[in-house]
């Protein structure tokens, strides 16, 4: 048999091994149309399917925040001013990165049928999870900046610091959500499991209460918390008006980029079997 | 033989069962520590060797569950063979199964850009495509009502037309031809032809001997998951169906 055409490079070779990092984001990136409508798909039926629309999302973060500012405000009353700001900003971090990664896993779950029918950049369920929780925090600062306004708390100039500390958190979160929604495909009780541990996570991080709160021996734990310094990175600038310091900076860096590639590299040595299974 | 298209080599699938449905992580952890998990393996493919030529027309036959459309979609990317190798030049256009993604809550239109995203193209592309991919598929009056107003065969219709809108260097179908009214078929039937002719690599799952004889140089019999026979379209039917 000819040879002929071996010389030239195959479209589609199964034996080139497994996308690194870089290749299947390139692959995203040519179905990034389609990532478009997966996104807009996913707000728009979440929108569909409460009457409220748009408003309940600009709306769901100020009703937490009021439930904790009417708990709590009275207690954080000399170490949180503006007690509003400070929950607000945290509870807009937080929802980030719960809803991000609770939805990637249902939505791999949908689209694993697909999976099974076509070929698809199989990240692509999980990067549009990550699109779609960037258009709700875009959305979710309007009714902070209303907070802002309302309670005069300054705005400060350090905002700029913001659009980086939602880089890393998307990156952080996009490592979590591909390493989930991986073991969501084989293990259907993952994702109660998951909710859980995602709601013990979220009592023993200040997102609601000011670290000193903490007893003393603890606080020194908080570094060994991802969410916790993606979570200063994002509310200092807001809250306190200054730029985090360089180790909250280099921790925050630190677990963003380890996510992602863990979470990168189980997504991956799972990724040939999605269509197999689901 | 010229250049090839879609090259095979030794490819084999395995599907793997377990043996009892294990659906958590707990039970599953359990079972590993007990050295208690147990498989049932079932290979689809043994071994397969072909090559397709470009331009080459080839069909494949075999029963129910010989492994037809897992090897369609070995070549589609979907599911990477287990072991072996599998090369395609070109793109490919798979009509494995119509309209996938389609959502039947969203209008014709919009389903439109939803399929052809996820056949890789476009939103510019499909945009510029659309009045000729609305009247192939004859939908005109329909096309901003919803999916699920529509019959099964005014879906496949739609599926159909935007899988084959643009000629694909490499056409994948698996048993479906049967699409729509006989009118519709008359017209996905020109349609396939005309790429043929244009030299588009054709593999073809169909249960049709007469368009096997029609259309194929080359048919290939799979039996379990082996290549039984493979040659000239004759020969290989005529053995088929003795
Ligand atoms: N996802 C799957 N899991 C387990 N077995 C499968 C799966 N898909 C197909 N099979 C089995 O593999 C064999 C080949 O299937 P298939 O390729 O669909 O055959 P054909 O298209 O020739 O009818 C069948 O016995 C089928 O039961
Ligand atoms: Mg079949």
């Amino acid at each position: 048999m000819s040879e002929a055409g071996s010389l030239q490079a195959a479209t589609y070779d199964s034996a080139a091994r497994r996308a690194p990092l870089v290749r299947e984001l390139v692959e995203v990136v040519r179905y990034r149309d389609l990532l478009g409508l997966l996104i807009s798909n996913i707000t728009k039926s979440r929108y569909k399917r409460s009457a409220l629309g748009v408003v309940w999302t600009l709306l769901n973060p100020l009703l937490n925040m009021a439930v904790l500012t009417f708990a709590f405000s009275h207690m954080f009353r000399f170490s949180l001013v503006h007690y509003p700001v400070y929950v607000l900003s945290g509870l807009i971090l937080w929802n980030f990165f719960t809803q991000t990664t609770t939805y990637a896993m249902s939505t791999l779950v949908w689209g694993g049928g697909l999976l099974k029918r076509i070929y698809l950049p199989r990240s692509i369920f999980a990067v549009a999870s990550i699109g779609n929780g960037l258009v709700n925090l875009l959305l979710s600062l309007i009714p902070l900046l209303a907070i802002i306004l309302i309670v005069g708390h300054p705005v400060h100039l350090t905002w700029w610091f913001v659009p980086l500390a939602v880089l890393l958190l998307a990156m952080f979160s996009l490592g979590v959500a591909l390493l989930m929604s991986a073991l969501a495909v084989f293990f259907a009780d993952v994702v109660e499991m998951y909710a859980v541990f995602v709601q013990v996570w979220f009592f023993l991080t200040p997102v609601m209460y000011p670290k000193e709160m903490l007893p003393a021996r603890f606080v020194w734990y908080l570094n060994l918390n991802p969410v916790y310094n993606l979570l200063e990175l994002f509310r200092v600038p807001i809250y306190n008006g200054t730029i985090p310091g360089p180790h909250t900076i280099i921790a925050a860096v630190a677990s963003a980029v380890v996510s992602l590639l863990l979470g990168w590299w189980a997504f991956a040595s799972k990724a040939d079997e999605l269509a197999y299974r689901v | 033989m010229n250049e090839p298209a879609v090259k095979l080599e030794r490819v084999s699938v395995r599907y793997r069962v377990p043996h009892e449905r294990i659906p958590s992580l707990k039970e599953y952890a359990i079972r590993w520590v007990r050295r208690r998990l147990r498989y049932a393996d079932f290979w689809a493919l043994h071994d397969i060797d072909l090559e397709v030529g470009r331009g080459e027309v080839f069909g494949i036959l075999g029963a129910n569950g010989a492994g037809k459309s897992t090897l369609l979609k070995v070549v589609a990317r979907v599911l990477r063979p287990t072991s072996g190798r599998v090369r395609v030049w070109g793109r490919v256009a798979p009509l494995l199964e119509l309209g996938a993604g389609f959502d039947f809550e969203l209008s014709g239109r919009e389903n439109i850009f939803l399929n052809g995203t996820i056949l890789g193209f476009t939103k510019a592309d499909v945009a510029s495509r659309l009045d000729r991919i609305v009247e192939f598929a004859d939908l005109r009056e329909f096309i901003d009502a919803p999916l699920r107003t529509y019959s099964s065969g005014m879906v496949a219709r739609l599926g159909f037309a935007i899988a084959t809108d643009v000629e694909p260097e490499v056409l994948i179908v698996d048993e479906i031809l049967a699409v729509g009214d006989a009118g519709f078929q008359k017209k996905s039937a020109e349609r396939i032809r005309a790429f043929r002719e244009n030299g588009t690599t054709i593999l073809l799952v169909t249960h049709d001997a007469a368009a096997l004889k029609a259309m194929c140089s080359r048919v290939m019999w799979l039996k379990r998951g082996e290549v039984e026979a493979v040659g000239p379209v004759d020969e290989v039917l005529a053995r088929y169906q003795a």
